[in-house]
């Protein structure tokens, strides 16, 4: 047993944007503890991992230290694109919090 | 001789095309502002604006174009506070002139508009087929029989250019959406186009302020975890900038939402690829230096941007029709529900194979359940299911058997289905080309008396 779990939601907040086909979501620690689980744990590999049954990939991860936000960039995550996706969500709006539902070590 | 001032006040009106119309004309009653921006174009709305335009010569502008300068013209007029958009889309000189007859009728007689031309480059990407797409480097020219749009990004200076003539409102096409922001500074400030420490900082106020309220507390309630202050009506943001280059946004007091450090930081990413090297048709920003620090409450200043020098090239977002969408809808719930739910599927797929149609894509979700982030695992079964099932078609008899098939389903299908809806649309599509500077030719040319 390790010492417990912890959500992404419970270490930083999220927003997603998109472009084309793909999809950058940024977190952001809400202090110093929750950045250094985050940069060590919330690696593109686990992102990947979460986003398997939407997003082909790869995933890029941008670590912006003075923000102390990273920065996900997802390819091939939103069905084509905006303007062709089948989705309901074609701009994948909802996906933040998908990340936000990532379980880490705690 | 321009004179210009040592302080500008820029607020944004609209962050995209649907936006709300009261928080501009709060900012222009008592925002005291010397520029207001109103982004309204998103990257396939000039494709349909142009089908407009096909239909009626003096319409492809923003739909809301009227019911915005109505509200915030008088405002605007009388408190000095000059006027910036791409609400002219497909086209700007029609708009203009829509915007002028609306004064009129407000009783401002003669408002002179400059008109920002050159960006429909249509024309250039025909003569040129050869030009790679950027998504998968094929040449342009299979997509020219079924080309319906072809815009450059524009940059700041054809804002400044429009601003120079003296004209309140400068109306333009396609422009990257920091660039109208920027454009406010180099005229208003006297900044050169290739000082680039000033650069950075008009862009990076412009990226965070081209969403509107996304900087202001939209996009960023959690109820009970984070909150804000009057979520009915969230303030849009303004940037006070300085000539040397400092930067604070705020928003004004007793409007709704927050502006703070969260907000800025969630905007500042948005969109945002290598924040290193985020392009624009201005300059190359690098945003990895930026801190925001509260100056007050609902004031943040910003600091560190940097910028390289802009690439050789603008940005071409073509647009072109990519057949259709079909989908139908019907919902299930109780006992059962998503078994009936999945059983309606199988019977629509089976039924469309019959009638011979295939599709190069068919999506099917499950909402309540599936629609958003997949099926994930071991989700629990909700107490409503509603199935949507959507495809795509180069042909719009398949696409629209799709929601057909969906909506006979009221009295064929399973046990217990409701509230069903059905329907089709044409895809516009966009895929983006880079043309050399030299093949674009703006102009800015002004409607009415200066």
């Amino acid at each position: 047993m390790n010492t417990g779990t912890v959500k992404v939601y419970d270490l930083g907040h999220a927003r997603a944007g998109d472009k084309g086909n793909t999809s950058n979501i940024s977190v952001t620690a809400y202090d110093d503890r929750a950045w250094k689980i985050l940069c060590a744990q919330l690696t593109p590999k686990r992102v990947l991992k979460a986003f398997a049954g939407i997003a082909k990939g790869p995933v890029t991860r941008y670590e912006l230290p003075k923000l102390k936000a990273l920065n996900f960039v997802i390819e091939n995550a939103l069905g084509g694109g905006v303007t062709v996706s089948l989705a309901q969500d074609m701009h994948g709006k909802s996906l933040s919090f998908l990340m936000l539902d990532i379980e880490l070590d705690g | 001789m321009a004179i210009h001032k040592s302080t500008i006040r820029v607020g944004t009106g609209a962050g995209f095309s649907d936006d709300r119309i009261e928080p501009a004309v709060d900012l222009a009653e008592r925002g005291k502002l010397d520029y207001l921006v109103f982004e309204c174009l998103a990257e396939r709305t000039i494709a349909r604006e142009n089908l407009t335009r096909l239909k009626d010569p003096e319409r492809g502008y923003t739909p809301y174009l009227v019911e915005r300068f109505q509200a915030v013209l008088p405002a605007c007029v009388k408190n000095g506070v000059r006027i910036v958009t791409n609400m002219g889309a497909a086209n700007p000189l029609g708009a203009a002139r829509a915007v002028r007859r609306e004064a009129k009728a407000l009783g401002i007689a003669d408002l002179p508009v400059a008109v920002v031309t050159g960006d429909d480059v249509a024309d250039i990407v025909r003569n040129n087929p050869q030009l790679p797409l950027m998504e998968n480097g094929a040449p342009v020219e299979s997509l020219l029989p079924r080309m319906a749009s072809a815009n450059v990004y524009l940059g700041a200076d054809v804002i400044r250019e429009g601003l120079a003539t003296g004209a309140p409102v400068v109306m333009t096409g396609r422009v990257s959406d920091p660039s109208l922001f920027l454009g406010t500074m180099l005229h208003g400030l006297g900044w050169r186009y290739d000082d680039y420490a000033k650069l950075a900082v008009g862009t990076l106020a412009g990226h965070l302020m081209e969403c509107a309220a996304q900087v202001t507390g939209g996009c960023f309630i959690d109820p009970g975890k984070k909150d804000c202050d009057d979520p009915v009506n969230i303030g849009f943001p303004y940037a006070d900038v300085t000539a040397d280059g400092s930067l604070t946004l705020g928003k004004l007091d007793d409007s709704g939402g927050r502006l703070d450090v969260m907000t800025c930081t969630e905007q500042i990413l948005y969109e945002m690829h290598d924040p290193t090297s985020y392009i624009t048709p201005d300059c190359i920003l690098d945003i990895t230096g930026v801190d925001f620090k509260q100056e007050s409450k609902n004031r943040v200043i910003a600091t560190g941007a940097k910028a390289r020098p802009r690439t050789p090239t603008y940005k071409v977002v073509v647009g072109y029709h990519d057949g259709y969408i079909g989908e139908g809808e019907v919902g299930y719930a109780g006992p059962n529900a998503l078994a009936r739910a999945k059983l309606a599927e199988k019977i629509v797929r089976e039924r469309l194979q019959k009638r011979g149609f295939t599709y190069p894509e068919i999506r099917v979700d499950y909402i309540g359940m599936s629609s958003l982030h997949g099926m994930g695992t071991g989700r629990t079964e909700p107490y409503e299911v509603r199935l949507r099932i959507a495809a795509r078609s180069p042909d719009r008899k398949a696409a629209l058997a799709v929601g057909f098939e969906v909506r006979t389903l009221h009295v064929n299908g399973p046990s217990g289905g409701g509230g069903g809806s059905n329907g089709i649309r044409e895809v516009l599509a966009v895929k983006s080309i880079l043309i050399p500077r030299h093949m674009v030719k703006t102009a800015v040319t002004v409607e009415g008396t200066l």
